[in-house]
């Protein structure tokens, strides 16, 4: 047989493993490490929605759904969606349920992307989509948000970015890392841009109800969009339902069938548990998200405060969890700045380049912690900054 | 102010620097609120939750239903203040339904509550009848889960 790096994909063999393999070989290697990089909620699911998911079991409830999900749980979504960001989407045609945002995100790029298809992706954001569109046979784009325009999109440079090769645009807002969102102007904005163009966008919405400012706006509720959006959401970030691995995807009936047949083909459908678990918290699980989002929210005010007051600039993120924090002004490039934290102060956050290389100079840390976690991390790295 | 009361009795040891900031309030406005809350009874006091379980202290509680003949002008309150003055009596609620008044009691032993119960409770003139219910184990009080893991189960990687 030849050697298996002969026999593996070469586009998957082109793949680099997500993270800064050095740092996080240093952070498994070491103990009493108190971590700010874990980028899933600290709140168990609530109670009423895991009983939902153990009374399924109890009940027998243990086979396949329909391909594209229970349907109880289809219209839930699309009722959901209709109380809280005002769309529309029908429960036997344009919703499927997916196995977390990240199978939405990667059926919804497979089903618009031919090869040699651009997709535009602005940056710095979470790590997957530029490995799916090159495993799509995509090229990816990349547009660099900055820290002066509060990490948005910039109309005009995404207008500068579209060819006519371009088939997406991917809107990772609420941003993970950055915390940036982009409200009804800004995509009002983004939208001029867009109409009169054939460039779909895959809206990843993952964080929307993780807003502090005022309610999150989606690109599918702004004139005209609709028809050329894909919505990409889940319960994870939402109910702290991260482990129940559920998300669902959206879309015009015409890309829906598509997106459908890849899930279809590849998955067959998402966990049963997880999808009457999922009913239970669309159906009675409004203040469960209040509940999380006011504590993240005084978490949020309480870290960049700290930060801020020991000289880590950070501006106030606007969304997720997750402070997009300076560190380069220490005049040390970001990864060895967290190595440094982790060794001499035994705290972890991410280095800024885990998200790609226009994340020098920064470091993404997670407030999904405890008041008292986020103090004691606090200490630790303002005795860590002063010894710089 | 019902924000700040919510967040100081899930944690009364917060400081009123680090309530405002996470309120986004200013540090003296939150001291002044707190202050005035205090002093007009609506903050009673401060405490620590203890599971005395996992200390040495022998204790022991119960729950106690009494029935009994209110007074004419004065209602309850006469007898629930009778009630109440006894250290021993950790909570004592005026209840519908069934009985009139739960009471929980906690001495060191059970004969102790035991005895509380025969020569102090059961005797006052407007008690009709008791029926005392010892607690075997604390699961949950106040909201705490008592023995709970508070190890973070969460899978390290950062995406």
């Amino acid at each position: 047989m030849k050697p298996y790096r002969e026999l593996i994909s070469r586009t998957v063999s082109k793949l680099e493993p997500s993270g800064i393999r050095k740092y996080f070989d240093l952070l498994d290697s070491m103990e009493d490490v108190v971590s700010l990089t874990v980028g899933q909620p600290d709140f168990v699911t609530p109670w009423h929605i895991r009983v939902a998911g153990i009374e399924s079991l109890e009940e027998g409830r243990t086979y396949y759904t329909s391909n594209s999900g229970l349907l109880a749980l289809r219209e839930s979504i699309s009722r959901y969606l209709h109380r809280r960001f005002g769309l529309t989407y029908a429960p036997d045609s344009e919703i499927t349920v997916t196995v977390g945002g990240s199978e939405a995100i990667d059926s919804a790029v497979r089903a618009v992307v031919n090869p040699g298809d651009e997709v535009i992706i602005p940056v710095p954001c979470f790590v997957c989509y530029e490995p799916i569109v090159r495993l799509a046979g995509g090229v990816p784009v990349l547009l660099e948000t900055t820290a002066e325009n509060g990490f948005k999109l910039s109309p005009d440079a995404l207008r500068a970015a579209i060819t006519e090769r371009t088939k997406l645009l991917i809107l990772p807002f609420p941003n993970n890392p950055t915390g940036a969102i982009l409200d009804r102007d800004d995509l009002e904005a983004i939208a001029d841009v867009i109409r009169g163009t054939d460039v779909l966008i895959l809206s990843d919405e993952i964080y929307a109800e993780l807003t502090y400012g005022g309610r999150h706006v989606s690109v599918a509720s702004i004139d005209g969009m609709r028809e050329r959006t894909i919505l990409a959401s889940g319960f994870s970030k939402a109910y702290a339902m991260t482990g129940w691995r559920l998300g669902y995807v959206c879309a015009p009936r015409e890309i829906s069938k598509e997106i459908f047949k890849i899930h279809q083909y590849a998955i067959m459908c998402a966990p049963t548990t997880s999808q009457y678990a999922a009913i239970e918290a669309l159906e009675n699980g409004d203040s469960d998200i209040e509940m999380m989002r006011s504590e993240y929210d005084r978490r949020r005010r309480y870290i960049v405060d700290g930060l801020n007051s020991i000289g880590l600039h950070c501006g106030t993120p606007e969304g997720a969890f997750y402070v997009w924090a300076q560190v380069g002004r220490f005049g040390l490039p970001c990864e060895k700045f967290c190595e440094r934290l982790l060794y001499e102060a035994g705290v972890a956050i991410v280095p800024g380049t885990a998200f790609g290389a226009c994340g020098e100079g920064f470091a993404r840390i997670s407030y999904a912690y405890s008041v008292s976690h986020i103090d004691k991390a606090l200490h630790k790295i303002e005795g860590f900054v002063k010894s710089l | 102010m019902n924000e700040i009361l919510h967040l100081i009795e899930n944690d009364a040891h917060l400081t009123t620097e680090q309530i405002a900031v996470m309120l986004g309030k200013e540090t003296g406005d939150v001291r002044e609120l707190i202050e005035r809350c205090e002093k007009d009874g609506v903050i009673l006091g401060y405490r620590a939750v203890i599971d005395w379980d996992k200390t040495d202290r022998e204790y022991c509680t119960a729950f106690i239903e009494i029935k009994i003949t209110p007074q004419r002008d004065r209602g309850f309150d006469r007898i629930a203040e009778r009630i109440y003055r006894y250290p021993e009596v950790k909570s004592l609620y005026l209840m519908s339904g069934g009985y009139d008044l739960a009471c929980i009691i906690e001495g060191r032993t059970m004969k102790e509550v035991a005895y509380f119960v025969a020569q102090k409770l059961a005797p006052l003139e407007d008690v009709v009848s008791t029926a005392t219910h010892f607690v075997l184990r604390k699961y949950k009080s106040d909201g705490i889960v008592f023995g709970a893991v508070t190890e973070d189960l969460r899978g390290c990687d950062f995406i």
